[in-house]
């Protein structure tokens, strides 16, 4: 259980997390949702005690970070699967984050055989690939059997097979009842992995509920019309609450479904020569809902949203 | 203890600690075999051997900065603060490793370089007689210890290899030597000078030396030896609680 009240970081003039309040369940995935530059990472920190909170407080299982006795054995968290020393083995640095938490030397070789490193434990980290360097944070993650586990934007950078590896560990760990609180930038992504999702933008709460739930109003359903008596079936559409968008010859239409606009059609003798239901991407939709709240917007996010890079390099 | 055997695991896993701890024992050893080996008649005294500590010291005082920096270099440094909350606690173990490998190298630098320049010269009196010969030679633990807590000090406040060590190179090489320079202030700003002061520990009034130069110019502090080493020591700590307050207090 991750609880913030408040929550808000300051660095001078930037307000990179404002006021923010949420929960992360045990049992679940909970994902931390936001645009490249929303504060995901900083609340991270902020959860590790690693940067101090402007104001506002943030609870692991009920007590402060820098409270717990032995940490690692109650959050396991992978922030940057670079904090490694590059000239360290895998094996070393993990053996002295055992050390640090009194946990049993025999935990490393463990851990690293369920991220599948053993046959390069000893081998510098610096000569890791990106996947094998994420799979060792996640090992030191893993080291303390922790009750909760964070990951900042895990799947960055990773080809699809890593990605899908990361996902299905995830939801093992969800499943044996931990609390996995996993961030990305990618709605697509989160909807695969997370039950629920803690949504931010600019550092402020735009939503907290499950994903199914975000993912049916972030993607209103629309239906393309094609038919050659468009300027007769227009106000007819119209007269029926659905709004119409297009140009001539073929028309988006919400409001209605699919089934409602052919009886319409059939009613007033219109001929179709197209009628699709069309599912909006979710990474569209996700940026229609913080579209005032993505941090580096460009001029171009006035004329065609669709186009902004959401899902560029995240830091 | 816990902590120390950490801060002791992460010390001597990476290389540059090795790589230091021999580059100083040869600068050390090979400065006193130089000096020993082409010395005129009556020059090889217990001060001469211990001609190259100062250049050896500096490269401790290095590897002790770096063994902070690197930390905050590749990340690491989160992840024990990560492990180990309290910071405080952290860096005063790895203060203590750190310091603790610097009194080893400090010694065996400087038994080191008075060994052999006994085997180069077995005919000069290297004999160990005076407090004045055992500070000028065993002293270096002290000193080599005190130093890299204030070169892990400088680390901790400034966090970036390049900047500590220059900062710390340029102090120590250029800025105490040309203090002096300066007028009607400079000689009495230099007397109280850290790295001036404790040479005087060291060679004390040059008692250790066959004759005068055979050793770094004498110290021109007037404190006594012993003051002189809590002097420096009263500096180092000094530091080290700035820098412990400043990482207590800003992110990490
Ligand atoms: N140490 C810092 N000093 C100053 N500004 C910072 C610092 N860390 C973060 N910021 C700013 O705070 C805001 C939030 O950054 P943060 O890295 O938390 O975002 P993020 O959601 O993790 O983004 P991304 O998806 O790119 O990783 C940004 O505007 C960033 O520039
Ligand atoms: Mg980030």
């Amino acid at each position: 259980m991750i609880e913030a009240r408040g929550l808000t970081k300051r660095y001078g003039e930037t307000t990179a997390v404002d006021d923010l309040s949420f929960a992360a369940e045990p049992g679940v995935v909970t994902g931390f949702l936001g645009p490249n530059g929303a504060g995901k990472s900083t609340t991270m920190r902020m959860i590790l005690g690693l940067d101090r909170p402007t104001s506002g407080s943030v609870t692991v299982s009920g007590k402060r970070y820098h409270e717990l006795r032995h940490p690692l054995r109650t959050v396991g968290a992978l922030i940057d699967a670079r904090w490694v020393h590059p000239n360290r083995s895998a094996r070393s640095h993990l053996r002295w984050m055992a050390k640090s938490n009194d946990i049993p030397q025999r935990r490393v070789d463990e851990v690293l055989e369920t991220v599948g490193l053993t046959s390069v434990a000893n081998k510098k980290a610096g000569g890791f690939s990106l996947g094998m360097s994420q799979r060792l944070g996640i090992a030191g993650a893993l080291l303390g059997d922790p009750e909760i586990l964070m990951f900042d934007e895990p799947v960055n950078g990773l080809d699809p097979e890593g990605i899908l590896w990361i996902r299905r560990f995830m939801h093992r760990l969800a499943d044996e009842g931990r609390t996995v609180f996993v961030s990305s930038h990618l709605l697509s992504e989160m909807a695969l992995t997370a039950q629920d999702l803690v949504v931010i933008g600019k550092g402020e709460l735009i939503a907290q509920c499950s994903t199914a739930d975000f993912v049916s109003r972030a993607t209103e359903d629309a239906v393309k019309v094609r038919s050659p008596q468009l300027a007769e079936f227009r106000p007819v559409l119209a007269d029926a609450g659905a709004s119409v968008r297009g140009e001539d010859g073929a028309v988006l239409v919400s409001g209605l479904d699919s089934d409602a606009i052919g009886d319409l059609a059939a009613r007033h003798q219109v001929v179709l020569h197209e009628l699709s239901p069309q599912q909006g991407s979710l990474e569209q939709a996700f940026m229609q809902i913080t579209g005032d709240s993505v941090e580096y917007a460009s001029d171009f996010d006035d004329r065609a949203p669709a186009t902004t890079e959401l899902a560029g390099t995240a830091s | 203890m816990t902590l120390l055997a950490v801060e002791r695991i992460k010390l001597f896993t990476t290389r540059s600690p090795w790589w230091g701890t021999l580059i100083a024992l040869a600068i050390a050893i090979g400065f006193a075999a130089l000096t020993t080996a082409t010395a005129d008649e009556g020059f090889v005294s217990v001060g001469s051997t211990q001609f190259g500590q100062f250049f050896a010291l500096t490269v401790v005082m290095v590897l002790a900065a770096l063994a902070i920096t690197t930390e905050y270099r590749f990340g690491t440094i989160r992840t024990t603060f990560q492990a180990i909350p309290n910071r405080v606690s952290a860096l005063l173990a790895k203060t203590t490793v750190v310091s603790s490998l610097a009194l080893a190298i400090g010694l065996l630098a400087a038994f080191g370089a008075l060994g052999i320049s006994a085997l180069i010269a077995p005919d000069a009196n290297l004999a160990l007689t005076s407090a004045a010969d055992w500070r000028q030679v065993a002293g270096n633990g002290l000193v080599y210890a005190l130093a890299a807590v204030l070169a892990l000090a400088v680390g901790i406040l400034l966090r970036h290899s390049a900047a500590a060590i220059a900062i710390l190179l340029i102090y120590t090489a250029v800025i105490e030597s040309l203090t002096p320079i300066i007028p009607e202030i400079g000689s009495t700003i230099h007397e109280w000078m850290p790295f001036n002061v404790v040479e005087k520990f060291l060679s004390g009034d040059g008692g250790t030396r066959a004759v005068a130069e055979a050793g770094p110019p004498l110290s021109t502090s007037t404190l006594s030896p012993w003051l002189a080493l809590a002097y420096f020591a009263a500096i180092a700590f000094g530091m080290l609680a700035v820098a412990l307050v400043v990482a207590h207090r800003r992110d990490a």
